[in-house]
């Protein structure tokens, strides 16, 4: 049975007709083609299509598409500013190499946001294990750590620290 | 530095901008009107017959377009899936090789293998539809560990290779080996699995077929890492389509470590099935499918033993391995347990004489092939963790007695006793430089006193030396290589001045963009944002290999260095005729070129556009454009090297493992972009951290069903089970032989690290008795060998 759902995404409102089975990650991608949002698994793991609902990160895959109606919805397509400048979490993951393959990236991203929002103050520690939902198979984390920890200064409006030549 | 975007600068990455802002394009990111979904039906048996398909049901289902079986490809005259390597066995036969069907026609071998595929108008209907295809099987008993399928009387994988024996290979000088084993003082032995492991690239593959009735062209967009191998394997043997008829792109692709190497069955049959159904065709897999069908990697079991003489020079090493193949050859897989692995059997160590035997064997499971260091990582973990059972029982400190049979740097080049000719290596610096930043003389302090916290201490060492970039072509195809392994570029100067590179290599996320835009821009003095990186695409690309082996920059690198140098000397030429200057008083300096001893010059951008608007170029001696295309085919392999070192702190009371310390000293040649060499590292060593203390690919040993199926149950790092590390680099042991000067450094974490960690959890376990654990080392086999042993002193 089709339903209708409707929601905010990245700050315009949507409205579409969907399969009652269709997953918010498959409506994010396929219905809206914000294909930023990435499906690395089938079972909840991985992390890679984590977005905000209404400032929290949550697993795309682990809900409907009709259980966000009516929901404000940030993708990574819609976490820099509208001219394009990178938020800060963005800007810090490419300063300090916390990314390779960057499938993971957009999620992994979310996540550091989150985490640096409910936690201001994070040591290397709480970043270790604020990330244990998302999978980097590429960088070993150690980049994706000092990215997190320098995005989460600059998120209180400091600067970055340059990574070491 | 001269050129801050040029060798050596840590040049920020130009792909980030796109993968952080989620503007990457990854197959399955790609829509095309008219887009059909494919889904595969797979055996949920591991060995069965299939004695018929009924698919009417599934025919009448929503959406529901076609359902095609292997039957269906046997019409249309689709060939298998062919293996790009030979080996022969020691009587000289060649290797068994049995066909592989892109679907299975009459039996299914593993659990995942095709045996028919749905095509629907949305990939929910073909799912739904292939609940309902009903395929009749005759389960067969299965042969699932390579052991017991070598066993006499064990289940055929296929009929037609008696005791499942794809191969028996030997290398090296047996009787050699066996009078240095008469006069050995001391022998150690050590018999230790290098269990099975699943890559798990993070995206999972993905293929898109478009077939254009106009033109008769053929396009597979795929998660590949080699697009014109899947070509020219597509082209000539699977699907018979010419070549200039079929384009194979690989757009963003989300990591491979060796698993998208291969030419896989659906690749062959989207591209098919698009002309079939006359709509575009896309597959994506669940993760729950990349389980069951992308090849997985190592499983060897082996048996080793090094003969020493009274001071503990090693004076022969004999090993003999058995290789699981899985159900078919994957592309590759011959190649990597015999000559990625048994030519690696030297590691730094000067042993005299070498000899190994690798059997190859069949089974009812996933086909096996290169995953990260392929070959390498198990030689480095075989002979390294055995120099440390040498050490622990002659009582020889392990780092002398490393250093004792090191391969001195004055005798570079060497011979190996396994083919191999090392060009370059300085072994005991990398020691030297990594116990002082592990304080190994200040274990003894830290042990105590982990000790007074009721934890167990250990230290373990891995060196390691890989053979990078196989080459050259003339040699890899004596040994049994179907394919030549050089690599292509071409560099095309445009008019006002900017350069597009084409490269044969492919991306997956290793930051190529960035990497070769460092070497235009520091030759030619061009702004790196104005050099583009083309890869991935076999209508823009010259013919080239790919990237798998740490070989982009070694050999990609050098084609491009090879195309650049035909720019110069073309350049050379236009500014010598628009300088009025002889062409031999030429000089480039500073990315200008210059008339030796005065001060007329030219940038790169004025001869580029001066080649293009040739109004007054002397045209029989000077033709127009700025444009140089080059093969180079490595003399030699390159020989990245290293030295890493862990410290694991282990809790008796849970067997939990921590990692409390790791550093990583590697030598890999001349480095171009520091930060992405760390970063590969970093990589590189939790991949190795994870097949010594989580990863294990488990099949049920009687049904062959795949136990760790997805990431419940197969246990991948994360964040908060590995620590930073220390990575330091020396540059002072150039390759010789490739005019970069470049190693390689893509698979070096994963090659050390499995072994320097296990060696610190066997020395921290050391005090109960336990002289060997298997990978992985899981809290459980810890505990385990603890409550096993007892302990030889009593720990306080």
């Amino acid at each position: 049975m089709p339903c209708t759902v409707s929601m905010t995404v990245n700050g315009k409102a949507v409205s579409r007709e969907v399969e009652e089975r269709t997953l918010l990650v498959t409506f994010l991608r396929d219905q809206l083609g914000l294909t930023g949002t990435h499906v690395g698994c089938d079972t909840s793991q991985c992390g890679a299509c984590v977005v905000h609902i209404d400032g929290r990160s949550v697993k795309s895959c682990t809900m409907l598409a009709a259980q966000a109606d009516g929901a404000a919805v940030t993708t990574i397509e819609g976490l820099a500013a509208a001219d394009g400048t990178l938020h800060p979490m963005q800007a810090a993951f490419r300063e300090h190499h916390g990314l390779q393959c960057g499938f993971c990236t957009p999620g992994m991203v979310m996540s550091a946001v989150d985490l640096v929002t409910a936690n201001p103050s994070l040591s290397e520690h709480d970043v270790r294990e604020g990330l244990e939902g998302n999978i980097c198979r590429c960088t070993g984390y150690h980049n994706i750590v000092k990215a997190v920890m320098a995005g989460a200064e600059a998120m209180q409006g400091g600067t970055m620290k340059a990574a070491a030549e | 530095m001269a050129n801050p975007t040029g060798i050596g600068a840590s040049v920020r990455r130009r792909e980030d901008a796109r993968f952080l802002t989620g503007r990457g394009t990854y197959t399955d990111d790609i829509n095309r009107p008219g887009q059909t979904h494919a889904v595969f039906v797979r055996s949920p048996y591991a060995h069965a017959r299939i004695t018929g398909i009924d698919a009417a049901e599934a025919m009448q289902a929503p959406g529901v377009i076609a359902v095609l079986t292997g039957a269906d490809m046997e019409a249309d005259k689709v060939g298998s899936l062919p293996c790009g390597w030979q080996i022969h066995s020691k009587d000289g036969s060649p290797m068994k090789e049995p066909p592989h069907f892109p679907i299975a026609r009459d039996r299914a071998r593993y659990v995942g293998d095709a045996v028919a595929v749905v095509i629907a108008e949305t990939r929910e209907q073909a799912k739904d539809a292939a609940e309902l295809v009903m395929v009749d099987y005759e389960e067969l008993p299965a042969a699932v560990t390579s052991l017991k399928a070598l066993e006499g009387g064990a289940p055929l994988v296929h009929d037609d290779v008696g005791g499942n024996l794809c191969f028996d290979w030997h290398l090296g000088d047996a009787a050699a080996v066996d009078a240095a084993f008469a006069q050995a003082a001391h022998v150690a032995k050590l018999d230790l699995v290098n269990q099975r492991l699943v890559p798990n690239a993070m995206e999972p593959r993905a293929a898109l077929g478009e077939y254009d009735r106009a033109t008769g062209e053929h396009t597979l967009t795929t998660t590949s890492q080699n697009p014109h191998v899947i070509r020219l394997l597509m082209g000539a043997f699977v699907l018979g389509i010419p070549e200039h008829k079929l384009r194979v792109v690989a757009p963003d692709v989300g990591g491979g470590f060796g698993s998208k190497i291969f030419h896989y069955g659906e690749e062959a049959v989207v591209t098919w099935a698009a002309k079939k159904v006359g709509r575009p065709v896309k597959w994506t897999a669940e993760r729950s499918e990349s389980f069951l069908t992308d090849a997985h990697g190592r499983d060897h079991v082996s048996h080793a033993e090094l003969a020493m003489d009274r001071d503990g020079n090693f004076l022969a090493l004999r090993v003999a391995t058995i290789a699981n193949m899985g159900a078919y050859l994957s592309t590759f897989a011959p190649s990597i347990p015999t000559y990625l692995y048994a030519t690696l059997l030297a590691g730094q160590y000067k042993t005299p004489a070498i000899y190994a035997e690798v059997k190859a064997v069949f089974t009812n499971t996933v086909p096996v092939d290169a995953y990260r260091g392929a070959g390498r990582p198990e030689a480095c973990y075989l002979i390294e963790r055995l120099v440390e059972v040498a050490a622990a029982e002659t009582g020889i400190d392990k780092a002398e007695l490393r250093r004792r049979n090191f391969v001195p740097a004055s005798a570079m080049p060497y011979q190996t006793p396994v083919a191999l000719q090392y060009d370059t290596g300085d072994f005991a610096k990398n020691l030297d430089i990594a116990l002082p930043l592990v304080d190994y003389d200040g274990f003894a302090a830290r042990k105590a006193e982990s000790a007074r916290r009721g934890k167990l201490r250990g230290i373990g060492f891995a060196t390691y030396i890989e053979a990078c970039g196989i080459a050259p072509s003339n040699v890899a195809g004596a040994l049994g290589a179907r394919a030549g392994l050089y690599e292509s570029a071409e560099v095309r100067f445009h008019p006002t001045g900017s350069v597009t590179v084409f490269t044969g290599s492919h991306s997956h996320g290793q930051g190529h963009e960035t990497t070769f835009a460092q070497l235009v821009s520091e030759r030619f003095g061009v702004p790196i944002e104005n050099v583009e990186i083309v890869h991935g695409d076999t209508s823009k690309i010259p013919f080239g290999m790919g990237t798998y082996g740490s070989r982009s920059l070694a050999v990609g690198g050098s084609a491009i260095v090879k195309a650049m140098d035909k720019v110069e000397r073309k350049a050379k030429k236009i500014a010598a005729h628009m300088l009025e200057a002889a062409e031999a008083d030429i000089e480039v300096k500073d990315g200008r070129f210059v008339v030796a001893g005065t001060d007329k010059a030219l940038t790169i951008g004025d001869i580029a556009l001066q080649a293009y608007v040739p109004h007054n170029f002397p045209l029989d001696e000077l033709e127009p454009g700025l444009d140089e295309q080059a093969f180079y085919d490595p003399k030699n392999f390159t020989y990245p090297n290293g030295c890493h070192v862990c410290e694991v702190e282990i809790d008796p009371d849970t067997g939990v493992v921590q990692v409390v310390n790791f550093a990583a000293v590697d030598d890999f040649g001349r480095v171009i972009n520091p930060l992405i060499v760390e970063g590969q590292v970093h990589g590189g060593l939790v991949q190795g951290i994870g097949q010594a203390l989580y990863e294990n690919c488990v099949y049920d040993e009687d049904s062959g069903q795949l136990i760790t199926g997805s990431y419940m149950d197969y246990c991948m790092p994360r964040a908060d089970d590995v620590p930073s590390f220390t990575v330091r680099y020396h540059e002072d042991q150039p390759c010789t032989h490739n005019p970069l000067g470049v190693k390689g450094c893509g698979e070096a974490g994963t090659i050390g690290a499995s072994a320097a960690v296990m060696n610190a959890v066997v020395h921290a376990l050391s005090e109960y008795g336990v002289t060997h654990l298997d990978m992985p080392a899981t809290p459980e086999r810890v505990w385990q060998a603890i409550r096993r042993h007892t302990p030889a002193q009593a720990a306080e």
